[in-house]
């Protein structure tokens, strides 16, 4: 304590400097903010913001990870006003000019989770304290998203989530600080339950082999709520360890189960591994019941379909957003991010480029970048242009409500990137549900200091 | 029972890898008398040849399509294997049997790193601590790992099955049973039968050949060997190549059932020293039978009915087995009398 | 005062660590590494790595699964901050308890075996932990989530003095919040007071004890002297150590995850210990601030920084150098570490400190050279 009031730790340096800026009144604009134009969490101070983009670079969901930073790099380029734009101009909002966030260029430094929570956390911690980022984004795990989230709203810092589709992330452990624009497992389940039931028919036996944590767990319960519905049953739910690597011994006993359906609640490497190694077991050519058997992989990206070839083929899943779809802002993103990187956005980049635009546009809303108000700026806020439609923000609980989108493995990719295809969009309407139903509590907006 | 018998077969194709992986390792240990933390980063080189062998020959050339159109709108690239163009279709039949022919790759280059990493590093080592042999070992575990993450970056390379080999056999067919009662990929029975070639041959190298014959005199005692005016040193650094030899193939065709990464080798070094230690420091036909013993008994602890009795017994298995032995049978399975005691 | 009696020359360096680790905010600014998220982690990994060499520094133990010991001081400190209180004592206390209780279960079964043996038992032990951890005991550990702090935690003592407020709690002392420099503040008192009391082991009858284990157990065994008992308690006082750091890390940062508990995590410490010198005092201590700093600051650098380091190079030379020096810094910063690490154990099995002993004794000037000569003559000084 006593160095920060000696104004040796560099925190206490740039305090110092903030104090003598809002003294000497240099900075009116913070004056006229008023009360809260105080001190908070790295608060910019010069003609740079930073912000922190915290990825998996390895572990099971790495390859999602390193698409999630190529997004967040063009995310920057086109906040500065490099590049196309992408989706600037067909957003509805109109506030980002290329001129940074609030004039301030906008920085950024990375971080690798290595899809582990401990890491993720003091990749995000380092971040804050040592380069002085002012929103973290970042996930491709849910338990990585929920762990850095409670971080976040501790440290006042605002966490802008990306890859994490458990229910618990704007449920159970929904924060304050902590924003999803990705979907969730139940409105998965709402997607892909009828599609199920309609391509499958309604008699049909489902084994669950389920990644064993939070996300795991809430897509197991909601898939397997789906297609109850639908007059399925459940044979058996397993769960393997996260980044098993061989899930051979969890599939073999699927052979003689009695199950007709194969539910792989698995994502990223493990997803590929488990979908080709099923294949392997000869399950799609399988007869079980008198019916084909068949795969499901209730989340599916392109990046797992390229990783899994031939055995995505024909395999059912959801999607947040898939490059194919045909509205100005995915079109003009796609073009975007092809041309710079020499293949298409998965859904990963997707949801990073446009929670990097969302918080930059909120920012410019509220007028400064004091989280409380940047908060305000988010919850409830209408959108449209950017890929899936209209789009809120909904306050009580920080979850994007959109279009979700069916997809299912070509048979005969085309070319090399041509790898799903959007059988079905499941309605804005249909996949709202009552924030109730999930618990959990915002918390509060007063920022914490870092 | 038909269920029991598929779970039968899938410990024996998890024993077979689990065999080969750790035959290097005790061969090692009893020849050099060396704990090599590195065993696993010698499985994940073999891995990484094939990896590196199918992307020799796989490179391509680009040509511009200009009647398609990638997703953004620019004219779509094809990239067709260069292998393809100079052998024409034998150029495809090795693209599509790259894993397999890698082994030819394999060989020689395992052998080198292994007689390389015998020269430069162990030998120094012979005189030191076991916990210092562990201990350098480690460090190049750590160093080898992280030169292949730097030419192959952190992901996996996905390796395909030949196309003859894909899918499911019908081993329930073959042994009489109803047909599709018991189905197994043929990939893995593939694995099994090459692991117990290998497992074959190294034991019949040792027990037929001159070679075997002084090396296993040397493991039993080194300094009348030596005192015979035998050159007992050159053979070990011989056998420390062999061991990398094993551990290389191993690696080689287990790339179409996980592909591999950088950090292959320390997943399945702990593995392979349970596998070691339950079958007994040094003993060669120990490692094979702790080998398919554990992975019968990881295959079976797998199943629900099991996990119902005992929640959590598949994430520990292997390891419960290694204590429980370890203070009942100090000596492993079948380890000899004397072996890193005291 | 009796019980803080040290020899003279402990009780310099014990003076000389105290000034060097209060006054960590200053001297290492200009390395970059002087914000309250790294300094913390220094302090919390010298407890561990010094706890560590009590047990390998004097009995030869090889321990891989010591970052059991820290996850369970984790979970434990994490546990007392839900149920009871956020106040930071209880949480230790409680955490350094289940770090012995753990170590000396399994402590007891590991020590029945030596050598090698008992390197791949602990390592078995942690990777037991460690997966359990991560599955079935999912209700305690909360699984890959992590264990974390919820506002509806019952938080019995606290409940007693007053309504939780709107947010989550943070950690506290007697009151008083902890958040980044006290954070510090405190670990670097209970670094203080844990060094402290390993120098009073390695000086001693029992810790004489211990080193007689290491040079030469069998003599031991034959003078009819059971020496389990010491290695175990060896074994325990390490664990608690452990439970100890594992406990501050929770303080730091009250979430614990399993992937502190992992066989790697373990042979981190291993490095740690190995790399600054085992068996010396404040070798362990400069491994594990070696380590943390090239984990936070040497993986930040990139191309641009070694473009700036190398600048004074010629063009052609300059793009070389940074091509290949790039390779070992940034995401590589663990090849570094590998080969550092495979150099020290080759040539300087005593890790930095037999290093700068060998300096010394090369360059003998004024003070160390007396210092030397005075070790010659009695070699146990040395250590």
């Amino acid at each position: 304590m006593s160095f920060k009031k000696r104004g040796i730790s560099r925190r206490s340096v740039m305090k110092t400097g903030l104090a003598g800026i809002l003294a000497t009144g240099v900075s009116p604009m913070m004056f006229s903010r008023g009360a809260w134009g105080q001190e908070f969490c790295n608060a910019p101070t010069g003609d740079t913001v930073t912000l922190g983009f915290n990825v998996p670079l390895t572990g099971a969901y790495a390859d999602e990870g390193a698409d999630e930073l190529r997004a967040f790099e063009l995310a920057v380029e086109h906040l500065n006003g490099e590049g196309d734009g992408g989706m600037i101009p067909t957003f509805s909002s109109d506030t980002l000019t290329g001129n940074g966030i609030l004039g301030k260029r906008v920085e950024f430094v990375t971080g690798d989770t290595q899809t582990q929570s401990d890491a993720a956390r003091d990749s995000a911690r380092r971040m804050v304290e040592r380069d002085g980022a002012v929103m973290i984004s970042g996930g491709s795990s849910s338990g990585v998203a929920i762990a850095v989230q409670g971080l976040c709203q501790e440290m006042g810092v605002i966490f802008m989530a990306a890859l994490t589709h458990s229910n618990d992330t704007t449920g159970k452990d929904k924060r304050r600080y902590g924003f999803r624009h990705f979907f969730n497992a139940y409105q998965t389940g709402v997607g892909l339950g009828p599609q199920l039931g309609a391509a499958y028919g309604p008699d049909r036996r489902a084994y669950h082999l389920t990644a064993d944590y939070t996300w795991g767990w809430t897509t197991e319960e909601s898939v397997m709520a789906a297609t109850e519905a639908q007059g399925w049953e459940t044979v058996e739910t397993v769960r393997t360890p996260v980044g098993a690597g061989d899930f051979s011994q969890y599939i073999t006993p699927v052979l003689n189960s009695g199950a007709d359906v194969l539910i792989l609640n698995h994502y990223g490497f493990d997803g590929i591994n488990s979908l080709t190694q099923a294949v392997q077991f000869g399950l799609k050519d399988r007869q079980a019941n008198g019916k084909d058997f068949k795969i499901v992989l209730p989340l599916v990206s392109d990046l797992m379909a390229a990783g899994a070839g031939d055995a995505m083929q024909e395999v059912y899943g959801t999607s947040n957003w898939y490059w194919s779809l045909q509205d100005e802002g995915s079109k003009a993103f796609t073009a975007s991010f092809g041309a710079k990187y020499g293949q298409p956005p998965s859904q990963a980049a997707h949801t990073s480029y446009v929670q990097t635009l969302l918080y930059a546009d909120a920012v410019e809303r509220a007028g400064t970048f004091y989280p409380p108000e940047v908060i305000r700026a988010l919850e409830d806020y209408e959108f449209d242009g950017l890929g899936n439609g209209p789009t809120l923000y909904r306050g009580s609980d920080h979850q994007c409500f959109k279009d979700v989108y069916v997809v299912q493995g070509k048979a005969e990719p085309s070319n090399q990137f041509d790898l799903l295809e959007v059988v079905n969009t499941a309605s804005r309407d249909s996949v709202t549900y009552d924030p109730a139903i999930f618990g959990g509590e915002l918390g509060p907006y007063d920022p914490g200091m870092c | 029972m038909d269920a029991i018998l598929a779970q039968l077969l899938n410990g024996l194709d998890k024993g077979g890898a689990y065999a080969l992986i750790a035959l290097g390792l005790t061969l090692v240990f009893g020849t050099l008398g060396v704990v090599n933390f590195a065993h696993g980063a010698l499985f994940m080189l073999g891995a990484f040849c094939a990896v590196a062998f199918r992307a020799f020959i796989t490179m391509e050339t680009v040509t511009i399509d200009e009647t398609q159109l990638s997703p953004w709108g620019s004219p779509l690239e094809v990239r067709t294997p260069m292998a393809e163009q100079w052998f024409g279709e034998w150029g495809a039949v090795m693209v599509d049997y790259s894993v397999p022919i890698s082994i030819l790759v394999a060989i020689p280059v395992m052998l080198l790193i292994g007689i390389a990493m015998e020269r430069g590093l162990i030998k120094h080592f012979y005189k030191r601590t076991h916990a210092e042999q562990i201990l350098v070992t480690f460090g190049l575990a750590i160093v080898l790992q992280e030169l292949v993450k730097t030419f192959f970056g952190p992901n996996p390379w996905p390796q395909p099955v030949p196309a003859d080999f894909r899918g499911a056999a019908d081993v329930g067919a073959w042994i009489g049973l109803q047909a599709g009662a018991v189905t197994y990929p043929l990939w893995r029975l593939v694995y099994l039968l090459f692991s117990v070639v290998v497992i074959g041959a190294v034991f019949a190298f040792l027990r037929f050949t001159t070679f075997g014959m002084v090396v296993r005199a040397g493991m039993a005692d080194r300094e009348t060997v030596g005192l015979l005016g035998i050159n007992i040193d050159r053979r070990f650094t011989i056998m420390f190549g062999i061991a990398a030899v094993v551990a290389g193939l191993a690696g080689v065709m287990y790339t179409p059932l996980l592909p591999p990464n950088y950090h292959l080798g320390m997943d399945f070094l702990v593995l392979s020293f349970v596998v070691v230690v339950v079958g007994g420091m040094g003993s060669l036909p120990g490692a094979v039978a702790a080998g398919f013993l554990l992975g019968i008994l990881q295959s079976f602890a797998s199943m629900t009915q099991v996990k119902a009795l005992i929640p959590g017994i598949d994430q520990i298995i292997i390891y419960l087995v290694a204590v429980i032995i370890l203070l009942v049978m100090p000596r492993g399975l079948l380890g000899r009398r004397g072996v890193m005691e005291g | 005062m009796d019980f803080l009696r040290l020899p003279k020359k402990d009780l310099i360096t014990f003076a000389v660590f105290s000034v060097v680790v209060l006054t960590m905010p200053i001297w290492l600014q200009p390395f970059g590494a002087a914000y309250p998220g790294l300094m913390q982690k220094f302090v919390i990994f010298a407890i561990l790595a010094v706890g560590f060499n009590i047990l390998f520094g004097l009995t030869g133990y090889l321990s891989f699964g010591h970052a059991a010991f820290l996850g369970v001081g984790s979970y434990t400190a994490v546990w007392s901050f839900k149920l009871l209180t956020m106040d930071a004592i209880p949480a230790l206390i409680f955490a350094v308890v289940m770090g012995g209780v753990f170590a000396l279960a399994i402590g007891y079964v590991s020590l029945r075996r030596s050598g090698i043996y008992f390197s791949i038992l602990t390592l078995a032990f942690a990777q037991m932990s460690y997966n359990l951890a991560y599955s079935v005991l999912t209700p305690i550990t909360n699984g890959e989530t992590a264990l974390q702090l919820a506002r509806t935690d019952p938080r019995i003592i606290d409940g007693l003095f007053g309504e939780a407020g709107a947010g989550l709690p943070s950690p506290s002392l007697l009151g008083a919040n902890l958040n980044g420099f006290e954070a510090f503040y405190l670990c670097a008192v209970v670094l203080l007071v844990s060094f402290f009391i390993a120098q009073k082991i390695f000086v001693s009858p029992f810790g004489m004890m211990l080193r007689a284990i290491k040079s030469n157990q069998t003599r031991m065994s034959y003078t009819g002297f059971n020496t389990r008992p010491y290695a175990l308690a060896a074994f325990v006082i390490s664990g608690m150590y452990a439970g100890l750091a594992g406990g501050l890390l929770a303080i730091t940062d009250p979430l614990a995850g399993a992937e502190r508990m992992q066989w790697t995590a373990s042979g981190e410490i291993v490095l740690m210990t190995i790399l600054g010198g085992v068996g010396t005092m404040i070798g362990p201590v400069i491994g594990a601030w070696l380590i943390k700093y090239l984990e936070n600051i040497f993986s930040a650098f990139n191309e641009g920084t070694l473009h700036r380091v190398f600048s004074f190079l010629p063009d052609g030379v300059e793009e070389w150098v940074v091509l290949i020096a790039s390779k070992f810094v940034g995401e590589g910063w663990h090849l570094t570490l590998g080969l550092v690490f495979m150099l020290v154990v080759i040539f300087l099995p005593g890790g930095i400190m037999e290093g700068v002993r060998r300096l010394r004794a090369a360059f003998p000037s004024g003070s160390s050279a007396r210092r030397n000569r005075r070790n010659e003559l009695n070699p146990s000084a040395a250590e």
